[in-house]
């Protein structure tokens, strides 16, 4: 997974509340063999409206997301963070988030940035014609206005973030246990 | 390691844990990882995009199984013939690529050894007592059997366990189920366990690993024990074990993958020493009287929903609890039941005879002892045979029992999921009902609007030749003697 340090750039302006995980990805997309490609069918339902903020030449290149309440509801289907990985986002922020998708988002590297309704409402407000800036070290979100933001993240997760450390990463960095058990197992168990 | 008593989940446990972390998680050593088609593909893209080798290729072995239509794979060449669904087509060729890309033993879909995951694993001696064995499936459990700690994993876990041979697990709570008594006529271990399922519930065993214990389960076939740990997850359970003893070393002597020589002496000098310590402590017991097990099925749209053959169909006012009310009367409109409806009088237009829980050679001679010089009845429309792998195929032909289904108006397939979960073309049609020797009754899960009813194999032969659900007790065996 990349390390995540600071990430700016245009963020989309989603603002709804309840956006649950079929909205995110269809279970049409389920029976694919790839977690890339998946940003094709995300937010289907709603790019099916013309002039959607999804499609608005503004935020081709967005690499942020910001909703409302109780953002990835719904089904545990990891399809929804390969989905926002594939279309680029890396940073989602939200009033709340479910926690299935909180953890499914941390598995994927996507940062889930946790700000009051009141906060959002503002980066709503910025986000329409200027960039925004998460600072992930200093826990800030910052606007080209002078506005600062402070956010809380649980430290576990923050490391992971920061050091670009998967589940699978973390497991790895204890390669030298993993290897010392193998080696005592082919010893006492040499049938396995 | 303390003297205190131990159970066998908790020996098999400690003997795994490569790190115990402050928060009780521990990093548990994974022995066996079995991969099919279906929750493969984005592991393998996983690693891929990591840059990550599979720790151990030998540890690991992959076979197709849910997607694989079971009709004839090779034409009158020798050719393979193309799976006409082309989503089914992709998941089954990425396998077939990304297997030997990172070093893994593939059965192909032709192999004479190809079969579903969780009858091939025992069958090849892969799977073994002692060991932790996972796989994409929830039905790992099934591999409890042979006394091994086999639980069902998602895509991300088999991304993990591919990268690197562990998990990260917080341990399970245990919970001792025990049947002691003598089994009643007609009453076969897939009675036993929907039994079992009936008593504690379909979330019964949510947080526990279960262990079965009792002169049942002693006295079980292999066979059976594979049929009874396969259904622990529809009790909520992830895994569910039986002790290894004399049969589970006789069952497993000479398999191709099993150990020899020494290694097989060493291995079984240890799975000796597995079985629980008299006065080891379960966080649950529940205990069951053999001579209380009828031959059994399902009326409803929960594995829990559970009635003797010789019942009616449960009036929904009957249960206390309100939830379970109301899930009763959902369950009955799904099914077109009306309550006290007896059970045998419910006719079947489909019958389905395998899965991972009841596709192993026992299981085909059940039914064909049943079958034997009958016909199927004139309202039932389908009616499959598929042996768990090709092996069992082979030998079931042996015996000529593939001659003697096909006969009675029998269909006799290729080795595969095939009517469990369709995911490949076997389907119930909708609004018809499907006597079914699998393990889900779930709304839909045989296909669309399908009406499902869970039965052991002798059960599902005795719907396929009277035409409705029917008491295998009251069909007298028609052999060239009778």
């Amino acid at each position: 997974m990349k390390p995540i340090q600071v990430v700016e750039g245009r963020a989309i302006p989603l603002g709804l509340k309840n956006v649950d995980t079929d909205v995110i990805i269809s279970a049409q997309y389920l029976k694919t063999i790839t977690r890339k490609g998946l940003g094709q069918g995300a937010f289907e339902t709603i790019r099916a409206q013309p002039g959607n903020i999804f499609d608005d030449p503004a935020f081709a290149r967005a690499n942020i997301l910001i909703a409302g309440d109780n953002f990835g509801c719904g089904s545990s289907r990891e399809h929804a963070a390969w989905a926002l990985t594939d279309m680029g986002i890396v940073a989602v922020i939200a009033p709340s988030f479910s926690d299935i998708f909180s953890g499914n988002a941390f598995k994927n590297g996507i940062l889930t940035v946790v700000l009051s309704q009141e906060v959002v409402d503002r980066l709503l407000e910025v986000a329409k014609t200027d960039p925004i800036r998460i600072d992930l070290e200093a826990q800030t979100v910052t606007t080209p206005f002078q506005d600062r933001f402070e956010f809380e993240i649980d430290p576990f997760r923050k490391h992971c973030l920061i050091g670009g450390l998967d589940e699978i990463g973390m497991t790895l960095s204890e390669d030298a246990a993993i290897a010392e058990f193998e080696t005592a197992m082919a010893c006492d168990r040499p049938w396995l | 390691m303390s003297d205190k008593p131990r159970t066998l989940y908790e020996k098999i446990w400690d003997a795994h844990v490569v790190q115990r972390r402050d928060d009780g998680t521990c990093l548990i050593y994974i022995d066996r990882h079995l991969v099919h088609e279906v929750t493969s593909a984005q592991a393998f893209e996983g690693l891929r995009l990591a840059g990550r080798k599979l720790r151990r290729p030998d540890l690991t072995l992959a076979v197709p199984d849910h997607n694989l239509p079971t009709t004839a794979r090779l034409d009158a060449d020798g050719k393979r013939i193309p799976i006409a669904d082309a989503q089914s087509a992709t998941q089954l060729a990425a396998l077939e690529a990304n297997a030997p890309a990172f070093g893994v033993r593939y059965i192909d879909a032709v192999a004479a050894e190809q079969g579903i995951v969780h009858v091939v694993g025992p069958e090849q001696g892969f799977s073994l007592p002692g060991a932790t064995i996972v796989c994409g499936d929830s039905h790992t459990s099934a591999h409890g059997g042979l006394g091994a700690l086999a639980f069902g994993i998602g895509t991300s876990e088999v991304e993990h366990v591919m990268a690197t041979q562990t998990l990260l697990l917080a341990p399970s709570k245990t919970m001792e189920v025990r049947v002691d008594g003598v089994l009643g006529l007609g009453v076969t271990p897939k009675d036993v366990i929907l039994h079992v399922i009936g008593v504690i519930g379909a979330a019964g065993g949510n947080g526990h690993v279960i262990e079965y214990t009792g002169n049942v389960f002693r006295e079980m076939s292999i066979e059976g024990r594979l049929t009874v740990a396969n259904m622990s997850i529809e009790a909520g359970a992830r895994a569910g074990l039986i002790a290894p003893d004399e049969t589970t070393f006789a069952y497993l002597r000479g398999r191709p993958m099993a150990p020899t020589g020494d290694k097989w002496d060493k291995a079984l000098a240890w799975w000796k020493t597995l079985p629980t310590d008299p006065g080891a402590q379960y966080d649950k017991v529940v205990v069951i009287d053999a001579a209380d097990i009828a031959p059994c099925l399902t009326w409803g749209t929960s594995p829990e929903d559970v009635v003797p053959i010789t019942g009616v169909v449960p009036d929904p006012a009957s249960f206390a609890d309100p939830s379970k009310r109301a899930a009763a009367q959902k369950s009955l409109e799904y099914m077109d039941l009306a309550p006290g409806t007896p059970m045998q009088e419910i006719p079947v237009e489909n019958i389905f005879i395998g899965s991972c829980t009841n596709s192993r050679i026992e299981d085909l001679r059940a039914a064909a002892a049943v079958v034997k010089g009958r016909r199927i009845a004139a309202n039932v429309r389908q009616a499959l045979i598929v042996p768990g792998s090709g092996l069992v195929k082979r030998q079931a032909e042996a015996e000529g029992l593939d001659r003697l289904f096909i006969d009675a108006g029998f269909e006799w397939r290729e080795p595969g999921c095939s009517m469990c979960l369709a995911m490949n073309p076997d389907k119930v049609p909708p609004g018809e009902r499907c006597a079914s020797t699998s393990n889900r009754n779930f709304v839909g899960r045989q296909g669309p609007g399908s009406r499902t009813h869970l039965v052991s194999p002798a059960m599902a032969a005795a719907a396929a030749v009277t035409g409705h659900l029917a008491d295998v007790r009251d069909l007298a065996p028609l052999g060239e003697n009778a």
